[in-house]
């Protein structure tokens, strides 16, 4: 039945930070805690801590490397002693793997691969440690533009490959340069995934100050209208306690004033028709002191016409206010293709129009007879003790 | 009259208001209770089980949307009156979109207040002067043809008695003045709630917002 529009709160499931668990650890606990990210268990991961590092010493690189950027999980309490005999065991072992590759000569100390797995490991624990949406919204980013001038992307990287290669070619240093080549792609390759996180992470933190500022200025600027405005008249009105009229006028006119910063779009009172009855009438409502209740429907640019109805209706407004008694006044302005139309009502003391004096220039004058000469009309209905309503009605030329 | 007394819960959450109202209103209607957000309305209303619940629009946690929300949408029979200072279009569309059977001002004098909850306790639908207007102006822009005819436009008459309400007569008046009965304005009035509520013209919504910008 009822429409529904309340958003769904879309919760992030972000997936859970590296860790070192304190808990079942056995050293550092850099293998429980990859164990627990990567869903394996962690007996898998401790032989091949070993493993490599018996082979080329690489696993105690990536277990340090891990060990230090990795942060450690907080645990309350005392903290649970290591199963040293496990940690023994596999110490064991990696003795055992050592002796068996130094007596059968297998093991190749490639100390040359080193640099390239170190870099390779730092990148990917670097990336790691990003923020989830951090580094989903940079490949998004970045992988949008390059999305973009693909075709431009591709050309150009072709032509750059191919001028190389051709140069090389040329030169007949082919052959050369090509472990050169491949060892500036991978430190290239390393270096743009380290450094993407932190410029990312860079960028955001620039965004979020920006955003803040926005946010004082923003602040800044509501502190003020509201000591003009508000802190103001709540001055005089505590200076004017003693005149209740005079109270009332200056809530009225405050809280109209405020409405409008707050609600009504920014209207030029010269341009359109809401714009100028809401004005007339609040002028009249500050002049008078009697409450002018406004509604407007549609609105339309203000033709001289209109602006001639406009100052019929101000001396409705006017009569309302001072000669009719009534509390209050409702004005209601309806802005349609072919006419305006203006109602100025009040629940006042009423007249009988044949009682009024040919000469008082109010009624006849400043309403009908302005209505007429700029080709409207007005209808007066009232009755004593009945209140008064005046009806203005304006045709629109068709443009 | 001699029926019991209409039982109202005020939700506001200004203390000073609630009071205020509390004092005004006449003897036809019983105050039960009040409450100051949207947690404690729910709550109030699901012990108490008022006839009307006078409803701010402006509240901590929501405001008085979410409290039409999770009522009503739990099926309970209260009836809403929305009562705000609010002039912004979204607000009144939304509370009245989101089930309330009327929208009144907080100038709104004592007597009048009554009079609107005992109309909104009858199941009639309650609208302010500048609630017609907003409904006229909405309904009004429409330069797409409407998808349900029948609900995505107003008649000549309802749109006749809208015009009234905006011109701030009463519906004793509005009757006189279209030589139908008052019950023939309240039906006309709770056929435009019903429109409102259930028209899935997109421009309501755009109307609300497209207002709103400053």
């Amino acid at each position: 039945m009822i429409r529904d529009a309340a958003p769904a709160t879309s919760e992030e499931t972000a997936s859970p930070r590296l860790m070192r668990p304190v808990e079942g650890r056995l050293f550092a606990g850099v293998a429980q805690g990859a164990a627990t990210q990567l869903g394996l268990d962690p007996v898998v991961l401790r032989l091949a801590f070993v493993l490599l590092t018996v082979l080329d010493g690489i696993g105690a690189v990536a277990y340090a490397a891990l060990w230090m950027f990795t942060p450690r999980e907080l645990y309350e309490g005392r903290e649970p002693a290591r199963d040293w005999s496990q940690l023994a065991a596999y110490g064991a072992i990696g003795l055992a793997l050592l002796a068996l590759g130094w007596l059968t000569g297998a093991s190749s100390g490639g100390i040359g691969a080193w640099p390239i797995a170190v870099g390779g490991i730092g990148s990917l624990i670097l990336w790691q440690q990003a923020d989830p949406d951090r580094r989903q919204r940079w490949m998004s980013t970045t992988v949008g533009q390059v999305r973009q001038n693909r075709v431009r992307t591709f050309v150009g990287l072709g032509l750059v490959v191919v001028g190389a290669i051709g140069f090389l070619a040329a030169t007949n240093e082919l052959g050369n340069a090509r472990p050169g080549i491949m060892f500036t792609l991978v430190v290239v390759g390393g270096v743009g995934l380290i450094a993407a996180p932190w410029l990312a992470a860079m960028w955001k933190e620039l965004q979020k100050e920006r955003r803040e500022r926005i946010r004082q200025e923003e602040r800044a600027e509501f502190a003020a209208h509201v000591h003009d405005s508000v802190l103001h008249t709540l001055t005089l009105i505590q200076r004017n306690a003693h005149d209740s009229r005079e109270v009332m006028r200056l809530a009225r006119s405050q809280e109209r004033e405020l409405r409008n910063w707050l609600y009504q779009p920014k209207q030029d009172a010269d341009a359109s028709v809401a714009a100028a009855v809401r004005r007339v009438a609040a002028e009249e409502e500050d002049a008078h002191g009697v409450p002018i209740e406004v509604v407007c429907v549609g609105d339309c640019p203000l033709t001289p016409e209109l602006s001639a109805m406009m100052q019929a209706a101000r001396q409705a407004m006017v009569n309302a206010a001072k000669y009719s008694g009534s509390p209050v006044v409702s004005v209601y302005a309806e802005a349609e293709p072919e006419e305006v139309t203006v109602f100025v009502r009040d629940r006042g003391v009423g007249f009988d129009m044949k009682d009024v004096p040919e000469d008082r220039m109010g009624i006849r004058q400043s309403i009908i007879g302005r209505m007429e000469r700029h080709g409207g009309s007005a209808r007066v209905r009232t009755e004593p003790g009945e209140g008064t309503e005046v009806m203005l009605t304006m045709k629109l030329e068709k443009v | 009259m001699t029926v019991s007394a209409v039982r109202v819960l005020i939700v506001d959450d200004h203390r000073l208001f609630r009071s205020g109202v509390r004092a005004e209103l006449g003897d036809s209607v019983e105050v039960i209770g009040e409450a100051e957000d949207v947690d404690s309305a729910v709550k109030a209303i699901a012990e108490l089980q008022p006839d009307v619940v006078l409803l701010d629009v402006h509240m901590p946690g929501g405001g008085g949307q979410e409290v039409l929300r999770r009522v009503l949408g739990s099926g309970s029979p209260v009836r809403f009156l929305a009562l705000s200072v609010s002039d912004a279009a979204e607000d009144v569309i939304g509370v009245i979109r989101g089930g309330a059977r009327g929208y009144v001002t907080k100038t709104i004098s004592g007597r009048e207040l009554t009079d609107a909850i005992r109309r909104v306790a009858e199941g009639d639908a309650v609208f302010s002067p500048r609630l017609a207007g907003f409904v006229l102006d909405a309904f009004a822009s429409s330069e797409a043809p409407p998808i349900d005819p029948e609900l995505d436009s107003l008649t000549q008459r309802e749109r006749e008695v809208l015009r009234l309400i905006a011109r701030g007569y009463a519906y004793k008046e509005i009757a006189k003045e279209l030589f139908i009965s008052v019950k023939t304005v309240e039906t006309h009035v709770s056929s435009v709630l019903r429109k409102l509520q259930l028209s899935n013209r997109h421009e309501l919504s755009r109307w609300a917002t497209a207002r709103r910008l400053v």
